[in-house]
């Protein structure tokens, strides 16, 4: 079952590597008349029923009130392997190859989705390590010094474990301007993100911290000399290494999710970027009317990266690794 | 100190607790909204008056030093008078009172399933470890912990839409205002069940996790055996004896479901237009409309203190290991 999880989670990190080889067409390219086109149909026969090369038909628009689409089976588009740096393509001016559909403007959903998955997962990973850094330094601090650091520490811990994060994370991010540059939303989400998760990584490494600092190793580290630096970062912290492990594989799912939350709210990234996020603000539009359901893709993306996490951790959230609160 | 002497002293520090908490979130909220770039009349600016600008900017004290405005709203809002909002021009009180009883409403429903679904299946997953029923259990919670309400709610969406068998958003029909009473109470428990199902869903897996856990452990208690070996039945033992001595770290838990809850709770209410808080709380945010922005904060830490004020208590109640500790 754990491997099982981590299999999906390097799977995705692989094909969000990969996105540029993988995808079809660029992320950012629109076809026109192809607003929530269905993914492309895959042919191995020919309209009399030879076995011919894998190809597809262009579609044709035939009704955009319902949006019909229609296969033109004059024109066979066969599909080209390792044609121009990708793995597999037709040759499009109006027929590309949609593994997935088309999102509203006519963008390829599958190489969004891939793209998407570089934006989202960057943006959490960069996030995941800014909260370990802040919470390895915060819980070390407040566990080797103890007394009114720990205490003010710990308190402060306390105070933002109890808040709604998504609504810490919202009014840091609404107090800014509200319209930003793409590289300035990743920065500001990254930080805020590192500033909400924090908390989760703190209170393990204080109270590992504590409890190892009295052992005969950190004292002996100790009576041979060795500085307050030293004996934490040499000996004391590597004690916390499996508990960060876990932190983080818990952490990254977190992210993405509140990254959706923001691109879907219209706090995060612009639409032109392609991340799970903003692409879940198409996936809403059509989800009121009932059709298209490929649209819906990214969110199964983000369950696929969350299943992955919690078949990795044994299917213990977050919340209940943090309930042991009163010490009993 | 013991007895119920520890239990007053216990209920007093939680309700400082609750009281302190209220006290900061609001507070900070209207910090950060007068800190934030740009203020209420930003949207005046193009069609309105110099005077008219500062006229507004006095009516919501934005005139005055920040702790001046503080100290006023505060000592209105001791008195339940929340000031005006910009956005609605209304009185916040009114606005806020409505949005958290909707939110309430969705929350409560949401907690109540997860409740009625998690701990049943927690203790037959708990006390049976091997068998059909125990490992689908499993298996489903596993899913059900991987789907955040942000996506539950998106495909419910998305199904009502296409089946038509519950309305696609909001929490009345459009003539809800001509319905009497009842008819109304009906409509709205109509639209009720998919944002509290998208909402209860991965809380009622993490009950039943939780609930199976604690079970676990407490059927291998020596006083367990004990029991059995006094001939009770397997009903009596695992009802009577091994789910009390369980209840304990779930009682924990629902502190902690409140901020999941709310968290939660303002994807839901955002997808499936939901009349509540986390709408509020995001236009206000967004117009920086500062007596809304603290109303809201104040409601929404509200909701967080009674609900780890009652979490505790039952804590408390459940155990009284709980009580004795706090108060030494």
């Amino acid at each position: 079952m754990i491997r099982a999880g981590r299999a999906l989670l390097v799977l995705v990190a692989l094909l969000a590597l990969a996105a540029p080889v993988l995808a079809p067409n660029p992320p950012d390219v629109a076809f026109r008349d192809l607003s929530f086109a269905p993914p492309s149909r895959i042919h191995l026969t020919d309209p009399a029923g030879r076995m011919t090369r894998p190809h597809t038909y262009p579609l044709r628009l035939v009704s955009r009130l319902e949006r019909r689409y229609e296969e033109d089976r004059s024109r066979p588009q066969p599909i080209r392997w390792f044609h121009r740096g990708r793995v597999a393509t037709v040759t499009y001016e109006d027929a590309p190859l949609l593994l997935l559909g088309a999102d509203g403007q006519g963008r390829d959903l599958f190489a969004r989705l891939l793209y998407g998955a570089r934006t989202s997962l960057a943006l959490s990973m960069a996030a995941t390590i800014g909260a370990l850094i802040i919470g390895v330094a915060v819980g070390a601090i407040a566990g080797y010094a103890g007394g009114w650091a720990d205490e003010a520490l710990s308190r402060l811990a306390d105070f933002i474990l109890v808040l709604p994060a998504i609504y810490v994370v919202l009014a840091l991010r609404a107090v800014m301007p509200l319209v930003l540059p793409d590289r300035t939303v990743f920065l500001l989400m990254t930080g805020i993100f590192a500033v909400v998760g924090w908390p989760f990584v703190a209170r393990g490494v204080r109270a590992i911290v504590v409890s190892e600092k009295t052992r005969e190793y950190a004292e002996a580290a100790q009576a041979l000399g060795a500085g307050h630096v030293r004996v934490l970062w040499r000996h004391l912290l590597p004690a916390s290494r499996g508990f960060l492990a876990v932190q983080a594989t818990l952490l990254l799912p977190a992210f993405i999710l509140a990254e959706a939350t923001m691109s879907y709210i219209g706090l995060g990234f612009s639409e032109r970027t392609p991340s799970w996020g903003t692409m879940l603000v198409d996936a809403a539009n059509v989800a009121t009317l009932g059709d298209v359901p490929w649209a819906l893709a990214p969110a199964g993306a983000i369950f696929v990266v969350v299943l992955g996490v919690n078949l990795a951790v044994q299917g213990r959230p977050q919340i209940l690794r943090t309930s042991s609160r009163s010490g009993l | 100190m013991g007895g119920s002497g520890g239990l007053r002293w216990y209920v007093t520090r939680r309700l400082l607790f609750a009281l302190l908490l209220v006290l900061l979130v609001s507070s900070a909220a209207m910090m950060l909204t007068r800190l934030a770039p740009g203020d209420l009349t930003a949207e005046l600016a193009l069609r309105a008056t110099p005077e008219e600008i500062a006229r507004t900017r006095a009516r919501f004290g934005l005139d005055r030093g920040i702790a001046s405005q503080w100290t006023a709203w505060a000592v209105h809002a001791v008195r339940l008078d929340f000031g005006d909002s910009f956005l609605y021009n209304r009185p916040v009180g009114e606005l806020v009172a409505r949005g958290a009883l909707n939110s309430a409403a969705l929350a409560l429903a949401a907690l109540l399933l997860a409740t009625m679904v998690g701990i049943p299946l927690g203790i037959l997953t708990g006390t049976r470890q091997t068998g059909v029923m125990a490992n689908a259990v499993r298996a489903a919670s596993l899913l059900c912990l991987s789907v955040p309400p942000l996506l539950t709610s998106l495909l419910f969406v998305w199904v009502a839409a296409r089946t038509g068998w519950f309305p696609v958003g909001g929490m009345s029909s459009a003539n809800a205002s001509d319905l009497d009473w009842s008819a109304w109470m009906a409509d709205v428990a109509w639209h009720l069940p998919l944002p509290a199902l998208a909402l209860a869903l991965p809380i009622a897996a993490t009950l039943e996790r939780l609930q199976a856990q604690s079970m676990h452990e407490a059927v291998g208690q020596p006083f367990v055996v004990a029991a059995l070996a006094r001939g009770l039945s397997r009903r009596q033992l695992v009802l009577r004896h091994a789910w009390r001595a369980s209840l304990r770290p779930v009682c924990g838990l629902y502190g902690l479901v409140i901020g999941a809850l709310l968290s939660g709770s303002f994807a839901v209410e955002y997808v499936t237009s939901w009349p509540g808080l986390g709408r509020l709380t995001f236009d206000a945010l967004r117009a920086r409309d500062i007596y809304l922005v603290a109303g809201c904060a104040t409601a929404g830490a509200l909701f967080l203190a009674v609900g780890s004020f009652v979490s505790d208590l039952l804590l408390a109640l459940a155990d009284p290991r709980v009580r004795e500790m706090e108060a030494a």
